[in-house]
């Protein structure tokens, strides 16, 4: 695709060009605007990530580099809610692989994959800052904590409602 | 407690949430900037800041005022410098500046403006690991609030000084902790170290004289200028100042954090305030201050929490949060998942580090699943050994990662020796 053709709606253009215009240089603008594509669309596209560059007067390539370095941008769809379970030390002493094991189990499917349904993307995250309540996990921008299998199962199912 | 025992939570916890501007101010919030900005000097907070004898609460233990005097000091406003607080916590098992964030985000502000004073900077920016989305809502609804009523924003208090804030949401990764690295990302490149010197303080954000400091630290400096440097010494039991946030997670009855004054014993934080271990559990060893720090025995419990104390102990007060390892966890499998997290987080900049962490992380997985050679251990103490000192690899990350690797290897070494004997974990087999 070419810049001419672009894909991102004008509004989010804007607010990534207002991003990269508050910055000393346009291109610290680079996480948050990659942040403010995802939040939208779920994850960032190859045409999304060249069109972003290309406001931040960046080459696809070196926004790419920054894309894949940081974790939290993810390259590849996700499903609509995103389960980012605790693998830290903390969490593993207190039992996060019986909670992944029955997680994997009920969505069927492993760390990194997403639901044929498309409702739930199962991740594995490091330490979350919630180990007094361990076992922990985020689902989407919310904590959850002192999990068991069972608790977490019930909040794997109600993800799983279908979509509105 | 009184609450000036424990200035730094004194206002958390409240049923009406983080309190504003207003409640702030009644609490006896604002003291410091009013203090500061009317009657000192910035060299003044500088050399109060020093004579408190504040160190850094981020896991190195710096003296803060020391670290802000190699900022050269240019007639103010003629040079852009910033104030960076490092939100990113992501040290497993410290789970204390979220407490300070989430819980009085406009300490962690009006301690900002102080220190933007004491080092003339202008800017002010907070590096806040992307998950912590409850205390990114809070942080900008405080800003927003504080630029309103006039606590931020150009010529506070009609001082002539000015300062603003931005929040950066981080991207994630383990390294952006790593004052150069973290500088890095902000100018939107792969969070990599850099080589020092420059240090920040001369060349760091766009090569700007720059301070990172740690959000604890940052949130001492209110009460250290409005309470003096005598009451902040004598708030710590031994020879370091002030409280410090402790914490235990592992299987304790009640896993938790709490502010105490620095040099608690760390039995009176392990058996008071987190309970003991659970019934049926007895403390094996522990991490005294997060997963880069060396394991201390059971047997070490009466240890000081504070800086010399520890280091002479064998290990580091780090961030001051302990990981206890109790006797039906295996500390194969544990260093295991330490490992694994140090090599996942490896920036892989320079090869021992990029190299030598997965390696490492291999061969314990090898010995816990049961599949590990005699000859595995030597290859492990080969990389203490190699990865561990400082100055091997281009930052503190794989030293970081050999600290609980070196001090495991002695303390567990019958357990690797009886999963290489057994070929299996001998724990796992019995659970």
């Amino acid at each position: 695709m070419s810049t001419a053709d672009p894909t991102l709606p004008p509004e989010l253009r804007d607010r990534i060009t207002g991003l990269a215009r508050a910055e000393h240089r346009p291109r610290a603008a680079a996480i948050s605007a990659l942040t403010l594509v995802q939040d939208q669309f779920g994850w960032v596209s190859d045409p999304h990530l060249a069109e972003t560059a290309s406001l931040l007067g960046m080459s696809p390539a070196d926004l790419d580099g920054i894309a894949t370095y940081f974790n939290l941008i993810f390259r590849r769809p996700v499903g609509r809610h995103v389960i980012m379970l605790c693998d830290s030390v903390s969490c593993w002493i207190m039992g996060r692989d019986a909670v992944c094991a029955r997680l994997q189990a009920r969505l069927g499917i492993r760390p990194g994959e997403t639901t044929p349904d498309g409702a739930v993307t199962l991740l594995p995250i490091v330490c979350l800052g919630h180990c007094d309540h361990a076992p922990a996990m985020l689902v989407d921008r919310t904590l959850h904590g002192d999990l068991d299998a069972e608790t977490a199962e019930r909040l794997a199912d109600t993800l799983r409602t279908p979509a509105p | 407690m009184t609450a000036s025992e424990r200035p730094l939570t004194a206002m958390i916890g409240l049923p009406d949430g983080p309190p504003d501007c207003a409640a702030y101010g009644r609490a006896g919030g604002w003291q410091a900037v009013r203090r500061a900005l009317r009657d000192m000097t910035p060299d003044a907070v500088i050399d109060l800041v020093t004579a408190s004898k504040l160190r850094g609460r981020g896991g190195a233990g710096f003296g803060t005022g020391q670290k802000w005097s190699f900022v050269p000091k240019d007639p103010a406003a003629t040079r852009r410098k910033y104030l960076i607080a490092n939100a990113d916590e992501m040290e497993p098992g410290t789970f204390k500046d979220r407490l300070l964030l989430e819980g009085n985000p406009l300490q962690l502000i009006e301690g900002m403006i102080v220190a933007g004073y004491a080092i003339q900077a202008g800017h002010g920016v907070i590096f806040l690991r992307g998950e912590y989305h409850l205390a990114l809502d809070r942080l900008n609804q405080a800003i927003a609030e504080a630029h309103e009523v006039g606590w931020l924003g150009d010529n506070i208090l009609g001082s002539g000084f000015g300062f603003e804030i931005h929040v950066h949401a981080s991207g994630g990764r383990y390294i952006c902790g790593e004052e150069t690295a973290l500088l890095t990302a902000l100018e939107g490149r792969r969070a990599q170290p850099r080589s020092k010197p420059p240090f920040p303080q001369v060349g760091g954000l766009w090569g700007a004289p720059s301070v990172v400091n740690n959000v604890e630290t940052l949130c001492n400096l209110p009460h250290i200028v409005t309470n003096g440097a005598d009451w902040f010494r004598a708030l710590g039991i031994g020879p370091d100042s002030g409280t410090k946030i402790y914490g235990v997670s592992g299987r304790v009855r009640r896993p938790g954090a709490w502010e105490l004054p620095m040099g608690t014993p760390l039995r009176e934080i392990v058996e008071h305030h987190a309970g003991g271990l659970r019934d049926g559990y007895r403390l094996r060893a522990l991490l005294p201050g997060g997963a880069s720090t060396a394991f201390l025995d059971a047997g070490q419990i009466d240890v000081a929490m504070e800086y010399g104390a520890v280091e002479k102990a064998g290990s580091r007060l780090g961030t001051g949060l302990a990981i206890l390892l109790d006797d039906r966890t295996c500390p194969v499998g544990m260093l295991h998942n330490l490992e694994h997290f140090f090599a996942q987080e490896s920036c892989g900049w320079c090869t021992p580090c990029r190299d030598g962490l997965p390696w490492v992380e291999r061969l314990l997985q090898a010995i816990e699943s049961g599949t590990g050679q005699p000859d595995d251990l030597d290859r492990l103490h080969d990389h203490a050994r190699l990865l561990g000192p400082m100055g091997r690899t281009f930052c503190a990350h794989a030293p970081g990662a050999m600290a609980p690797l070196a001090s495991g290897l002695n303390l567990f070494r019958e357990d690797f020796e009886a999963h290489i004997r057994q070929r299996r974990c001998p724990l796992h087999a019995t659970a």
